[in-house]
């Protein structure tokens, strides 16, 4: 079991290793711009060169790569090229904002989609087609216009929540939940959308199985057929949409966190690449191979346990 | 198809737009700032740089429509190749390029086309090409697992051993079946595609020279307390394409493929809808004494368009206590049905017209779960076929007898444990503890057909009901599987209606037999009796169909054009 | 010596582990065996045992990891692809599962001429011969514009015969033929097999899990365990009076469609397994 999590932590580094050194190769190709942004379009030939010197990107793509990479292994992410501010600090401020919404989103998301997905394949009828047309509502309409139309109604029409803006947890928990509370929602429609079709699914094709009607044949009630064996062999699938689903979430919170204003990771990653502050563009790379690495793990982790012939270690 | 049609007129609206629109999209005037709509030239309005909305808007429309192909094309190009290549030759070449799609896969995406923005300079062709890359593994997934379903036809080892070629397998008899589900991710992928840009583009990726609904809603929104409909246009116009590409896909799906599947209920009993009939049945003799008895059985299951198609035309069987019935028929006679019907466990779609089912002297039909869940496991047992898939694959043999057992009969989990392991000695296998201890897949079959028996004799059932106990089995193992049911039968006393094909397999262990041909009992009988004098001419067919113990080939092997007289 | 139509010898296939770098599974531990020309040569075993895998190998649908497989003197153990196309004018199989066996979106005169075609016939003589094929294997003319799913399972092994017989082949590998159909139609379909080797002189590697079967088509029969084939003989003997005792177990395990004698061996099958000559077929895998 440890030398499974070992080795595939280490496969996860090699990851990490490859998509920075990636990153890192194409962002090579506008190095040069970013110098003439910081030091503003005016700047003469020498002191480019010279800040370029400075920051070290004169060296040869390779030097610099390692250079990084070691400093990455040390702990240390460099500073900003345009704020000085480590960038450690910086990323993990904005993460937590971003991942906050995430992970509640998805926690939700789950459970509803379970609820909805189980009930949709065991009870059939009016059940399945509530849940048939919620999927359907979350793929006809993209994130954004759905948090638009919230933002609409429920903050600038009814003013029951705030329209943009963050209150950190420590301020005021009340305050903070009701900045986050809309875009949730975004994310949840969207997830369930995709998870209780896919738990549906799975779920119809597990109560067709011949165990199913061998387990009746023995009395078992159905409650413990249905949410014991049923759910239980369909979860596998299912924590294979669920990993998904978390890179998906992250990739829409980044674009509704704008909408609500909201100091999340998207609207940082946006700045720093259009600044091109290279030491900051790494860092969030880095951050976000790691997070999609761990949680690829954890739901190979929860299939092995829940999957008999899945267990690999 | 009205999604189809929604989106050809759009896309003409796009193509035509420099014909349709009065104004260049980023012609700006000040004197139409904020226009209202219905300003002059200005059918929607304008924005807050004096741009003409309307025109901005079918402008949108291509830079939308060319996101979508874009990615569509790339996605489809790179995964539909490998897709074919992994999927066709496994193996090595497999193996490579799933690591890289999986690589593809984990890379957090939308992120990686906004880190990567110095690069692309915003151009949206670019991100979406990207972004193309980043959808491929959905598409090489799709085509990788359709191509080994193929793949392991064996019309397609058959085509190889005709002598196709490589290549001439893939067009002739992979691509026709990969086709469908392509085109219809296609739609999705596009919808997905054109979602993604205007985020992007809401965000602030691109020029701001083009227009896009992203940028449109972008500015609206910052302008929504100006003029709150600036925002609506676009985001309408976004909603109308996405749905409609989502919609088109849909419908594409149910054109293709056919019907999805339908969820049913798990637990509802067929035909309880009301009492059972009892018509004028022909009895059959000996029912006084019966303690299973099927009388005039009809069964019914609807056929795609919903009116119902009969499977059974009026069963009737009577098992005795302590005897072996042998069901007997082709497949599609309705063999397997009839024992699902005694057993109460048909799925939620068929119905019960009439008919009636005794088990020793109470009807079945008509009971509610509950009331069913107190006869099955204690009167009423199930052997199945399929030793494998009759066992839940995620729990170990030992929970799911202690489970079984601890429904069919109150007791404790540890007498239930107790009594699991006593039986699992009893049905033959050496190791009782530790076979508790393993999971279904780590046992032979004829192993998991020996823990299904003893599971269903545990509360020493009055009825088994074994459908094709032994059909999965080899023969070695079919013989001791029998030899098991009959020292079971004659320890307990349990009546077992034992439905086979296989005409040996009663005459080893059946007393007596009824044949079934198209959903009737057409004889029963004595087993000696019929195999001796069979009435019915069907009975007399199959019979004479049991290729004989004492034919041995005895012509000697032949040449081409010798001729020689024919067998029996 | 005259030579012999097909010679399997010591062949050994393995297929990969499964895992990463886990170990190779040995399926075939040294086979050998002989077809002659216009011969039936039964190949009885239970399931696991390798004989649908020997088939397979001399399709050249597995790769033998050792020995060799000689056809007509020439070794095709490792052919190219090349040469291996060509073999299919020599060497056909008709499969088990006539419903996996056709490909569902082409009709039965696409089926038939695919072939044909692809062996350099023009497509007017490939027409003239579906028309010729269809009648040897008793179906109407007009079933060469239908649909394999308008057919039967029965029609369908027909049709599927028919393919095999499409480029007049020397050796037809008949992976258990008729153990997917039903009793009255196997019956039938075993005698067209039957009739049709008699007419034109095919050989048949027959392969089946059934006795009774083997013993009605095959002229000499080979009985294989657990990747080796333990006896080889005459069918009459081999399938009345087998001499190894795995053949024999087999032989006695199989019931007989009468509860006399059905009885009779029951109880020789006993006596059998009491004298201890027999290991329990359920172990832990």
């Amino acid at each position: 079991m440890l030398a499974y999590i070992l080795r595939r932590v280490l496969t996860g580094a090699v990851l990490g290793v490859l998509v920075t050194f990636l990153t890192f190769w194409l962002l090579s190709f506008s190095f040069d711009g970013v110098v003439a942004n910081v030091l503003g379009p005016a700047a003469s030939p020498s002191a480019v060169a010279a800040l370029k010197a400075d920051l070290g990107l004169d060296r040869p793509l390779i030097v610099q790569y390692l250079d990084w990479l070691g400093g990455v292994f040390g702990g240390d992410f460099g500073v900003s090229f345009f704020t000085s501010e480590p960038v450690t600090d910086a990323v993990v401020s904005r993460l937590g904002v971003t991942l906050s919404i995430v992970l509640i989103a998805l926690a939700l998301s789950v459970v509803v989609s379970i609820i909805l997905g189980v009930l949709a394949a065991s009870r059939a009828g009016v059940i399945d087609r509530v849940s048939q047309g919620v999927s359907l509502l979350g793929l006809l309409l993209p994130n954004l216009l759905i948090a638009i139309v919230l933002v609409v109604v429920f903050a600038i029409n009814l003013r029951l929540l705030p329209a943009t803006g963050y209150t950190p947890f420590g301020e005021s928990p009340l305050r903070w939940a009701a900045s986050i509370t809309i875009p949730v929602i975004v994310l949840v429609i969207n997830g369930v959308s995709n998870m209780s079709a896919q738990i549906r699914g799975t779920m119809i094709g597990e109560l067709r199985k011949d165990y199913v009607r061998t387990l009746r044949t023995r009395g078992v009630p159905t409650w413990s057929i249905v949410y014991k064996h049923a759910l239980r062999n369909a979860a596998a699938p299912a924590l294979v949409v669920l990993s998904l689903e978390f890179i998906a979430m992250f990739g829409g919170a980044l674009i509704i966190e704008n909408v609500f204003a909201l100091p999340g990771f998207g609207s940082f990653a946006f700045n720093s690449s259009i600044q091109g502050d290279i030491p900051v563009i790494m860092g969030v790379t880095v951050f976000s191979v790691m997070l999609v690495v761990g949680v690829n793990l954890l739901t190979d982790l929860i299939n092995g346990w829940l999957n008999p012939k899945a267990r690999i270690y | 198809m009205i999604s189809a049609a929604v989106l050809l007129i759009i896309v003409l609206l796009g193509i035509f737009a420099p014909w349709i629109a009065e104004h260049g999209p980023n012609d700006a005037a000040l004197s139409a700032v904020n226009a209202p709509v219905g300003a002059p030239d200005y059918p929607l309005g304008a924005d807050q740089n004096g741009r003409d909305i309307f025109s901005r808007l079918l402008y949108s429309i291509n830079t939308s429509v060319v996101s979508a192909l874009i990615g569509a094309a790339v996605a489809i190009s790179i995964g539909l190749t490998c897709g074919l290549i992994g999927g066709y030759f496994g193996g090595r070449i497999r193996g490579g390029i799933e690591w890289v799609f999986n690589l593809i896969m984990t890379l957090p995406g939308i992120l990686l086309l906004i880190v990567l923005m110095p690069l692309t300079k915003g151009d949206f062709r670019v991100t979406m090409l990207i972004y193309g890359v980043l959808l491929a593994p959905g598409i090489y997934r799709l085509v990788r697992n359709v191509t080994v379903g193929v793949r392991n036809e064996l019309y397609v080892d058959a085509a190889r051993v005709s002598g196709l070629s490589t290549l001439r397998i893939l067009g002739r008899h992979v691509m026709p079946v990969v086709q469908g589900p392509v085109i219809i991710s296609t739609a999705f992928l596009m919808g997905s595609a054109i979602g993604v840009q205007s985020g992007l583009a809401f965000l602030g990726v691109g020029s701001t020279e083009v227009p896009s609904f992203g940028a449109m809603i972008a500015y609206g929104f910052t302008n929504l307390y100006v003029d709150s409909l600036q925002f609506v246009w676009p985001a309408l116009m976004l909603g109308v394409m996405t749905a409609s590409f989502v919609l088109f896909g849909n419908s594409l799906r149910d054109a293709l493929e056919g019907a999805r599947p339908k969820a049913s209920s798990v637990s509802k009993s067929a035909g309880s809808k009301g009492p059972a009939r009892h018509e004028q049945a022909p009895k059959n003799p000996g029912d006084a004494d019966a303690l299973l008895s099927i009388e005039n059985l009809h069964l019914t299951y609807p056929d795609p368009s919903g009116t119902p198609k009969p499977v059974l035309n009026g069963v009737s069987l009577a098992v005795r206590p302590g005897e072996t019935m042998g069901l007997v028929g082709e497949s599609g006679s309705g063999k397997t049905q009839t024992a699902f019907a005694a057993l109460g466990v048909l799925p939620g779609e068929a119905s019960i017209p009439e008919g009636s089912i005794k088990l020793d002297g109470r009807e079945l039909i008509g009971l509610s779960e509950r009331q069913l869940r107190g006869i099955r496991g204690r009167d009423i047992a199930y052997v199945p076929q399929e030793p494998m898939s009759n066992l839940d694959p995620s729990f170990t043999i030992g929970a799911q007898m202690v489970e079984s057992l601890r429904a069919a009969s109150s007791v404790s989990r540890s007498a239930a444990r107790k009594r699991a392991i006593e039986l699992l000695g009893h049905v033959g296998i050496a190791d009782p503890e530790r076979t508790m201890r393993l999971y279904p897949h780590q046992i032979s079959g004829g192993m998991a057909q020996r823990v299904l028996i003893a599971t269903a004799v545990a509360c020493r059932p009055r009825v088994l009901i074994a459908d094709e106990p032994t059909t999965a089995l080899d023969v070695t193992i079919q013989a001791e599987i029998l030899d098991l049911l009959r020292d079971l039968q004659a320890e307990m006393g349990m009546a077992i209606l034992l439905v086979t094909h296989n005409f040996g397999v009663v005459a080893d262990i059946c007393e007596r037999m009824a044949v079934m041909q198209d959903g009737r009992v057409v004889e029963t009988g004595d087993v000696a009796e019929v195999f001796r004098n069979p009435q019915h001419p069907y009975t007399q067919k199959l019979l004479a169909s049991i290729l004989d113990e004492s034919v041995v080939r005895d012509d000697d092997r032949v040449l081409a054009g010798e001729s020689s007289e024919g067998i029996n | 010596m005259a030579e012999k139509l097909l010679e399997v010898e010591s062949l050994h296939v393995e297929f990969p582990g499964r895992g990463f770098r886990a170990k190779p599974h040995e399926v075939l531990h040294g086979v050998s065996l002989t077809i002659d020309d216009g011969e039936v040569l039964g190949l009885v075993g239970e399931s696991g045992s390798g004989k649908t895998t020997i088939g397979r190998a001399i399709l050249g649908l597995v790769k033998a990891s050792g020995g060799e497989i000689r056809f007509q003197g020439e070794n095709i153990t490792h052919v190219g692809p090349r040469r291996r196309r060509e073999l299919a004018r020599d060497i056909q199989v008709v499969f088990q599962d006539p419903y996996s066996s056709l490909n569902p979106a082409l009709t039965v005169g696409d089926i038939l001429s695919e072939p044909l075609v692809i062996q350099g016939s023009t497509t007017r003589d490939a027409r003239a011969r579906v028309k010729a094929l269809l009648d040897q294997v008793g179906l109407p003319a007009d079933a060469a514009e239908r649909l394999p799913r308008e057919f039967s399972g029965g029609q369908r092994q027909r049709v599927a015969i028919a393919r095999a017989l499409a480029p007049q082949p020397k050796l037809i590998v008949c992976d258990e033929p008729v153990s997917a159909l039903d009793l009255s139609t196997q019956a039938l379909v075993l005698k067209l097999l039957i009739d049709i080797q008699r007419e034109t002189g095919v050989a048949f590697l027959f392969i089946s899990h059934d006795l009774a079967v083997v013993r009605h088509i095959s002229h000499r029969v080979a009985v294989i365990y657990q990747g080796e084939i333990v006896e080889t003989g005459p069918a009459e003997i081999v399938t009345s009076r087998p001499e190894h005792s795995y053949s024999r177990r087999l032989l006695l395990a199989a019931p007989v469609a009468d509860p006399i004698e059905q009885r009779r061996r029951r109880e020789e099958r006993k006596r059998l397994a009491e004298n201890g000559s027999m290991e329990t077929g359920a172990g832990v895998r």
